[in-house]
């Protein structure tokens, strides 16, 4: 899975997250750990409830105030889990950038996109002239193949569709050229044809920047196209931990093959569509 | 745009001619004899006859609407020969009592109103607004709760109690302020200040006390919004997401009710300014009403439903220029 | 095996998370346990009591609400109250007025019969109206919904309390709190029939709506089988929010004068002839001001309290 010659990218180790609740704190996921090498993709894939976007949250930093954090998160070889929250701040949106899954309401309705764009990257470039940032504005929204950027810049977030403001997302989150993205279920509020065409971008993104991606979804042909690895998670757990074509052809754990089995084939007789039984309750802490 | 602007303007134009019609029924339907309510306490006979033809009371009460109507736009005269006295457009009605039009009683007091509700409206802006932005941030501290305690207050306390109380407290015992007396700003600051700072406070404490709950909520709200995370994962400075990604948003409601609130406040904050003794339309209506001067009563009340409505059509316009969903969209 | 459970909302100094038991019960409890609300429902009790027991507390204090005692006023100074705390003891429990020697013990306690009964019937004349028209709107829609709108806008258009003083003082004196529940309600429907409106709507549109409409139910039926009992929580906080507010405003009508008639003593009616004592005898403007503003405070914690365990995410 890590190739010895290249340092990892993002390097998780018994990562824990654990709520406070009447019943004593709570793990809302628990002892996760992956390794992310530059330029490979890690799909963590699973349920709603199963913690995948809190792991997601909780290597950025971004948990609430009552949350309890434990375990290692090292990016690039830097230790980023013990940083106050000041250098984390720089961290965050520079090296590390996130892509949520509602893009309607993860943008302002009160502000342009250009201006959403421009502050992630200013943020992070603060001696950098309006002019020049607003170049690099169009620019991203150019390579995410927003046709008329120019002009769109000053457009507001409800005149774009759903495919087009996932777009206005990624180009926020490539402005600064990050090393890692992390993608929380991009594709999963928009229509299905538009959903191929935004991993189609994800992935050429990936490839011309040279960026690690964690993909989270709960769509495993999502995860059979875009990840180079697997993270199958349950309950706040990792069930299983493999490369992409070895989880789908020699699944181990009973879950990971109840889950393979849900997915209806074409080719298969209809018999019965069997449940994957329970996998945590169904109202999810994740959001 | 255009359109809706004629749309909003002849909506106005008709609430305040149901307005007018409806003001005028209470006056000149409801009460069983006009005449001896205008005259007022001090009343002859010869009064009561003289305000009877004057104001036509004897003519069906189409052509005396008409008049009235016609009195707003176009001026009115009262009488005829000698004892004709003309009301200059817009003509709001008569004074018998004090001899009088309305109009005339009205601009000689709007200037304190208008000093009333502006001093009042920035004071509550600014500890309404700041109180419930910190008490969002803060939320569950023990500043949270005693802002919040202090908000209950200033909602459940009447105007004119805690008028009462304050004027005890800081004038009679403290002796930090002396006791208003009517002044021009230019004859003695001090003292012209002094006479407005108790109707402020008093007027501000209760609209602070709305405004800081409503911006507490809604700042609340916002702080959860899923574009504050994105602002977060951005990694922008903290005061960054909250005066842009988190303030912003919540002060749009907060603006439209501002809005009707100081709308409201022109038509003459009656209680506030009786109690103080400032001489503003609010007294006026005050006055009026004791010594039931129902002209008074009524030009009054036409106004203070013209600033409301006109309150109404500001606001719409100015949300469409706050939120952008709301525009007209040029794509 | 760890599992994922929902971040408990803390609403600090607010209700514990409900308890097991019946819809009722639970919130009882809740209430209960809760310090704001037990304190105002307690306040709120006392001055039901206070009203409905008026009679035989007026005749333990020895004082009825109109009767004159020049002895306890001095005639040189005005007719001030004789003695210290405006000539509060063991004779006259709260006082007396200045000028007309009226225990003021005995007028506040009829004048608490006087803000609570007419508050209480304005809001239940309130409610009626608002929910009336609210579920005509929602429901119904079309030009329905579009008449009962205008007439709200219009209402709502109006400076209430000018147009209130203005009917008030037009109307010669005749059954005075009927016509102020009347004018209050009048003005105040509106707020409520709004709120009605919204929810009715969005609640009609909802599946089990449907479902009642595909298996031949009524409009009535829909009406107060389906969409009223969802309705149920919204309009109590509602009509107990609107309490405080209506006995503001009988006590500020009052205030001005176009109240319940004198000698029928009412709290806001006893404040405003205290202004031109304020600065001699504090203790009274000080005593029916502590009255409305605790009465009014209780209200407004209670109704809070009840939207906070009625509808848990609504911030207040």
């Amino acid at each position: 899975m890590s190739s010895p010659s290249s340092a990892p990218l993002l390097e998780v180790e018994d990562l824990t997250v654990a709520f406070p609740s009447p019943a004593g704190p709570t793990d809302v996921v628990h002892e996760i750990s992956f390794t992310l090498d530059p330029g490979r993709s890690l799909g963590i894939v699973g349920e709603s409830g199963s913690g995948k976007s809190m792991t997601s949250l909780a290597i950025m930093g971004l948990l609430p105030p009552t949350a309890r954090r434990t375990g290692r998160v090292r990016l690039a070889g830097r230790e980023i889990s013990s940083l106050p929250e000041r250098q984390m701040r720089r961290i965050r949106g520079d090296r590390i950038a996130m892509i949520f899954q509602d893009p309607l309401s993860s943008l302002n309705p009160y502000y342009t996109v250009g201006l959403q764009i421009e502050e992630a990257y200013r943020a992070h470039r603060p001696n950098v002239t309006r002019r020049k940032a607003r170049q690099v504005v169009v620019e991203a929204m150019e390579r995410v193949q927003i046709t008329d950027a120019a002009r769109r810049v000053d457009h507001y977030p409800h005149q774009f569709s759903g495919g087009m403001r996932q777009r206005v997302m990624i180009a926020m989150a490539l402005s600064t050229e990050p090393d890692l993205i992390i993608a929380d279920e991009p594709t999963t509020a928009l229509d299905v044809t538009v959903q191929a065409q935004i991993l189609r971008l994800l992935r050429s993104v990936q490839q011309d920047t040279g960026a690690g991606l964690v993909l989270i979804t709960h769509d495993l042909a999502v995860v059979s196209e875009m990840a180079d690895d697997v993270v199958v998670m349950r309950s706040g757990q990792c069930v299983e931990y493999a490369g992409c074509e070895q989880l789908f052809s020699d699944p181990r754990h009973p879950y990971t093959c109840a889950l393979i089995d849900a997915v209806p084939q074409l080719e298969d007789d209809v018999g019965e569509l069997r449940a994957v039984g329970d996998a945590g309750p169904s109202r999810g802490g994740e959001r | 745009m255009l359109r809706f602007l004629l749309a909003r303007l002849s909506g106005l134009i008709l609430i305040l001619l149901l307005v007018c019609v409806c003001t005028f029924a209470v006056f000149f339907v409801l009460s069983p004899d006009p005449a001896v309510q205008i005259c007022g306490k001090n009343c002859t006979p010869e009064l009561i006859d003289q305000i009877r033809a004057n104001l036509g009371l004897d003519e069906p009460l189409l052509s005396q609407f008409l008049s009235f109507v016609g009195g707003l736009f176009a001026g009115r005269t009262y009488g005829a020969g000698d004892a004709a006295t003309h009301c200059a457009a817009p003509c709001l009605g008569y004074s018998f009592q004090s001899s009088q039009p309305v109009w005339e009683m009205v601009t000689e007091r709007l200037p304190v109103t208008v000093t009333v509700a502006i001093g009042a409206a920035v004071l509550w802006l600014l500890a309404g607004v700041v109180g419930g932005l910190i008490s969002a941030l803060k939320q569950g501290t023990w500043w949270d709760r005693g802002a919040m305690l202090v908000a209950l207050s200033g909602l459940s306390i009447p105007n004119y109690v805690f008028a009462l109380v304050l004027q005890y407290v800081l004038v009679v015992q403290l002796e930090w302020l002396p006791f208003p007396q009517a002044v021009g700003f230019a004859a003695d600051p001090w003292q012209w200040f002094a006479n407005y700072l108790m109707p402020w406070t008093v007027l501000a404490f209760a609209y602070a006390s709305v405004y800081a709950r409503l911006t507490r909520a809604n700042v609340i709200d916002t702080l959860a919004e899923n574009y504050v995370r994105t602002a977060r994962a951005k990694g922008l400075p903290s005061h960054l997401v909250v005066r842009r990604h988190a303030l912003r948003p919540a002060l749009t409601p907060i603006t439209t009710i501002f809005g009707m609130d100081f709308a409201g406040l022109l038509g003459g904050a009656l209680i506030t300014e009786s109690v103080f003794g400032l001489n503003g339309v609010g007294k006026l209506t005050a006055d009026a009403i004791s010594s039931n001067d129902q002209p008074v009563i009524m030009g009054v009340t036409l106004l203070a439903a013209f600033f409301v409505v006109a309150g109404n059509v500001v606001v719409d316009l100015t949300y469409t220029a706050l939120d952008p969903r709301v525009r007209v969209k040029s794509v | 095996m760890a599992t994922v459970q929902s971040q408990p909302e803390m609403t600090e100094g607010g209700p514990p998370p409900l308890a097991q038991g019946t819809p009722e019960r639970r919130i009882l409890r809740s209430l209960a346990a809760d310090r704001g609300a037990a304190l105002g429902a307690s306040y709120i009790l006392l001055i039901v009591l206070m009203a409905a027991l008026a009679p035989l507390l007026v005749k333990v204090s020895g004082w009825g609400p109109y009767e004159f005692d020049q002895s306890a006023v001095d005639p040189d100074m005005a007719g001030a109250p004789l003695g210290a705390w405006g000539g509060a003891g063991l004779d006259h429990w709260f006082g007396v007025e200045p000028g007309s020697g009226r225990d003021i013990f005995a007028r506040i306690v009829y004048g608490a019969r006087v803000s609570m009964l007419i508050a209480i019937s304005a809001t239940a004349l309130t409610t009626l109206l608002g929910v009336v028209f609210g579920l005509l709107a929602g429901f119904h829609g079309g030009k329905v919904d579009w008449a009962i709108s205008r007439v709200m806008d219009l209402l709502m258009g109006f400076p209430a309390l000018i147009f209130m003083i203005a009917i008030l003082s037009a109307i010669p004196a005749g059954n005075r709190a009927v016509m102020l529940v009347v004018v209050i309600s009048l003005f105040g429907w509106p707020y409520l029939a709004r709120v009605v409106r919204g929810q009715t709507i969005s609640l009609a549109q909802r599946e089990f709506v449907e479902a009642a409409r595909a298996s031949g139910a009524g409009g009535a039926a829909i009406v107060f089988k389906e969409i009223l009992p969802n309705l149920r929580s919204t309009i109590i906080v509602l009509a107990t929010l609107a309490i405080p507010g209506y006995i503001g405003t009988e006590a500020g009508l009052s205030f001005l004068g176009v109240g319940v008639n004198p000698p029928t003593p009412s709290w806001g009616q006893m404040i405003a002839s205290s202004v031109s004592w304020y600065s001699v005898v504090p203790t009274y403007f000080a005593i029916p001001g502590a009255f409305l503003f605790l009465l009014v405070l209780s209200f407004t914690v209670l109704g809070d309290r009840l939207r906070a365990v009625l509808e848990p995410g609504g911030a207040p």
